[in-house]
């Protein structure tokens, strides 16, 4: 029997990066805002120091960092015929915990979006005709334009103090940068990170090819920044611990070196850690969320009103909340009927080997988000006409760390063990360069989560499934995008040139990004989307959700740029008119 | 180190979580009701952080992990270890760039692995049913979707692995065998030629071969990379933390020898 609290003005399931956000935002208002995450509080002083954050058996192999699956379990399945079994311990993807979530230790590859990404549909269907798409892809417009999210994008850039180069500013296209970025309204907060010799080379390499390299937007800064709010973020100092690991120079942007410090200020503000929402809680006609029901680590349980409700905890289990909490219809993949659930979508990642005799690259040497790419290949920037696929991505020489449990590439054809394997090991880890692809991955009809009718978490309740498998679309991008890869580690001079192009079925041991997205996406539909193009809950009008949920697909970059910038464009949407007149901001 | 002048968490501070029994998973069981088993931080509890006063920040809360002593093995029988050591001597064999994997440390490193929480799947969603998955189902540590912790891997393959050898060879165990036998098992393992009874040599050799990689490339405070042999082998620095006058020496090689989170 849950014990009601007193009434707040706003609660944020989740203390990660979008709920930070909410919270500083509702609580600079004026708002009485609580937060309730399911991990613990974390900060850099006390969870990753200098002096043992840099443990790679801990934080990288052990993964100590990330919701257990015991606390968080998933199931998994390629297809409807098959029977979804739980990720025991994560692999493909590894979920976040805690207060700060994923933005604790991502890799801060800070990218914006294309602007065909958001009126794909639409775009590439006059481009292309649309029997150029496969059937069973659902591609849809996102209900908001890049223009419309520039500002948001640029206000997540001066929070964090993004290191980068600017390609196209106000429609002049800037040397240096991305040629094919949309347009910037001012430069980037810092310079660019220094590049290790082996993107140098790359980029050297892609630009003969006649491609136009340009370094990664990086939230590992360059040089100590001072945000609008005044936090300072110290300077990266390449320790090659990046993705997977806290930070111990405050170098990394995330909640904790960005808004924490001054949220924590705030009297109206208070965080709930290691409380579990169970449910978000709705009035008798199911149109109002009255609050949230939680779970404290006694297994007491709690029930929090709130006048408004922002899910902000990670994307799947947004959708799994969704689902448990009866908002929103499930989709029925047979029917083709239902929102909560569909058009979930991935990453389609994949890498080349470059072996080199004569270089010594210190792969060692690395930060999350260093590293020279071309974006030639990415979103619609080039004439898909001749290859029969849809989609691209950022192909990019991106050096965060080689660290040796996780990394000693050895050429193919060298035993697993033994002194060969220690020769192979050892001659080539300093010599070898192991650049990417960033591929988009679209939605499709058969590719949903729901709710699984076996496996049950600790509270007894169905555990979130997940349907899906590579399409024939994606493999061939990515095919396509490895081959080009290839052709510049060759342009290179490398002695070996191994390619390794994602292929299916997809597998959830093997690492591939924790960009999983979609599953209650926005829109102008409610027969096609869970949101509107504020993330408001089509259902229910104080529901907010926040993250890459609403992505209707996902496109050739890292999502969490986008994801701020959705996250600030509902806030001014909230703001501006949600608070003086609560209620549906859209009517479809 | 400078102490910030402290501000307390909160002025009532919650109850302690009470643990609840020792963590003891049973494969086919359903999973303990103690919500604490699945927090990550060793004092999960409750926390009410109340904004107005700045960052919360107590003295002494890290949590720096502890390092491996030397001393009598804590999982393996004396025959287990005796096998294992033998077999990570097999895997990484002592050469002119490192010692072997005993004399690295690689034996020890698993043996502490397999007494605690890694060793027990700690944390792990170990519920049933276990149903036979496809290849793309298969988990990174194999044994577990079979509903096998580590810790049970190697106890049931070892002792498998040992009336294999002594039935075969004459009664000697693995460790007793000529080095050029203990590749031939090893490979018989690898590949999937060597039957064990009642065992899924896949998993075992997977996993023995991860943890035996880990073991030798991990922070020497977990037990292996003795002395920091393998990271002195590939030239990778440890924990130096810091290459901002060396991300633009290209070409260069980086002279510095490396260090452990325990020190140099």
């Amino acid at each position: 029997m849950a014990t009601k609290l007193p009434p707040v003005d706003v609660v944020t399931v989740g203390l990660g990066w979008t709920g930070s956000m909410v919270a500083e935002s509702m609580t600079a208002a004026g708002l009485r805002v609580v937060s309730i995450e399911r991990g613990p509080w974390r900060d850099t002083a006390t969870d990753f120091p200098p002096s043992y954050s840099p443990d790679e058996l801990r934080y990288a192999v052990r993964l100590d960092l990330f919701v257990r699956t015991a606390q968080a379990p998933i199931t998994v399945r390629n297809n409807a015929h098959q029977t979804a079994l739980p990720v025991r311990q994560w692999g493909a993807f590894l979920l976040p915990n805690g207060v700060g979530g994923a933005g604790v230790h991502w890799n801060a590859e800070t990218w914006r979006f294309s602007s065909t990404d958001f009126v794909l549909k639409t775009h590439l269907t006059q481009r292309y005709g649309k029997n150029f798409l496969p059937e069973d892809m659902t591609l849809q417009d996102w209900g908001v334009t890049y223009d419309e999210l520039e500002p948001h994008y640029d206000q997540f850039e001066y929070l964090c103090g993004t290191s980068g180069t600017a390609g196209n500013l106000r429609g002049e296209i800037q040397p240096f940068g991305n040629p094919f970025e949309g347009p910037r309204s001012r430069p980037y907060p810092t310079p660019a990170q220094k590049q290790p010799y082996g993107p140098v080379l790359w980029a050297e390499a892609a630009k003969e090819l006649g491609y136009q390299p340009f370094p990664q937007p990086s939230g590992n800064l360059s040089q100590a920044y001072t945000n609008p709010d005044g936090v300072t973020i110290g300077p990266c100092t390449y320790c090659g611990f990046c993705e997977r690991f806290g930070c111990g120079n405050y170098s990394k942007a995330s909640p904790q070196t960005t808004i924490l410090p001054s949220l924590m200020r705030r009297s109206n503000f208070e965080a709930r850690t290691e409380c579990e929402v169970t449910r978000i809680n709705l009035d008798s006609k199911g149109s109002r969320a009255t609050g949230v029901t939680y779970v404290d680590s006694q297994g007491r349980e709690w029930e929090q009103p709130a006048e408004m409700v922002f899910l902000c905890a990670f994307q799947l289990f947004n959708v799994q909340l969704l689902l448990l909490s009866g908002i929103g219809q499930p989709y029925d993949p047979r029917a083709g009927k239902g929102v909560i659930g569909r058009n979930y979508s991935y990453q389609t990642t994949s890498f080349v080997h470059g072996f080199f005799d004569d270089k010594i690259f210190n792969t060692f040497i690395g930060s999350g988000a260093i590293g020279m790419c071309i974006d030639d290949y990415n979103a619609d920037n080039f004439d898909h006409g001749p290859y029969g696929f849809v989609g691209g991505g950022y192909i990019g020489m991106v050096q965060t760390g080689a660290r040796p449990i996780e990394v000693t590439p050895v050429p193919p054809g060298t035993p697993q063990w033994g002194s060969a394997w220690k020769e192979a090991v050892k001659d080539n880890y300093l010599s070898t360069i192991i650049p990417a692809c960033h591929g988009s991955c679209y939605s499709y009809r058969d590719c949903y989560l729901d709710l699984d009718p076996t496996y049950k978490d600790r509270f007894g309740r169905p555990v979130l499934r997940m349907t899906f498998d590579f399409h024939k679309n994606e493999l061939q991008m990515s095919q396509f995008l490895t081959d080009k890869l290839a052709t510049i580690v060759h342009q290179m001079g490398a002695r070996e040139v191994v390619k390794l192009p994602r292929t299916g079925p997809f597998s959830i041991s093997l690492y591939q990004t924790t960009h999983t997205c979609g599953g209650a996406i926005m829109g102008t539909d409610p027969t096609t989307s869970a949101l509107n193009r504020y993330l408001q809950s089509w259902d229910v009008h104080n529901l907010f959700v926040m993250g890459a949920t609403a992505f209707p697909q996902n496109a050739g970059y890292n999502p969490t740029g986008t994801v701020a910038a959705l996250t600030y464009w509902s806030l001014e949407a909230i703001h501006r008119q949600y608070l003086k007149s609560p209620g549906p901001l859209v009517h479809a | 180190m400078k102490m910030k002048t402290a501000t307390p968490v909160d002025s009532s501070p919650p109850a302690k979580a009470d643990l609840g029994p020792a963590l003891s998973i049973t494969r086919r069981g359903a999973l303990l009701a103690s919500t604490a088993l699945f927090l990550a931080a060793p004092a999960a509890q409750a926390e009410i952080l109340s904004g107005g006063s700045g960052l919360p920040w107590r003295p002494f809360a890290g949590d720096p992990p502890e390092e491996v002593k030397p001393g009598p093995w804590l999982f393996f029988t004396p025959q287990e270890a005796a096998a294992v050591e033998a077999l990570v001597d097999r895997l990484i064999p002592a050469d002119s760039e490192t010692p072997g994997g005993k004399d690295c440390g690689c034996a020890v490193f698993i043996d502490r692995q397999l007494a605690g929480p890694y060793g027990n799947a700690s944390g792990l969603y170990m519920s049933g049913p276990f149903l036979s998955p496809t290849p793309e189902q298969r988990t990174v540590e194999p044994g577990l979707q079979h509903g096998y912790t580590p810790a049970e891997v190697y106890r049931h393959s070892l002792a498998a692995l040992d009336s294999h050898c002594r039935a075969t060879y004459g009664g000697l165990s693995f460790a007793k065998l000529p080095d050029s036998t203990k590749d031939s098992v090893v490979s018989g393992l690898e590949t999937g030629s060597l039957a064990l009874e009642n065992t899924d040599t896949a998993v075992f050799f997977a996993l023995l071969l991860q943890n035996t990689r880990e073991g030798f490339f991990a922070d020497p405070i977990y037990g292996g990379n003795r002395d920091m042999a393998a990271w002195k082998m590939i030239g990778f620095p440890g924990a130096h933390y810091d290459y901002r006058d060396w991300v633009e020496r290209h070409n260069e090689r980086y002279p510095h020898p490396p260090v452990s989170i325990g020190g140099p």
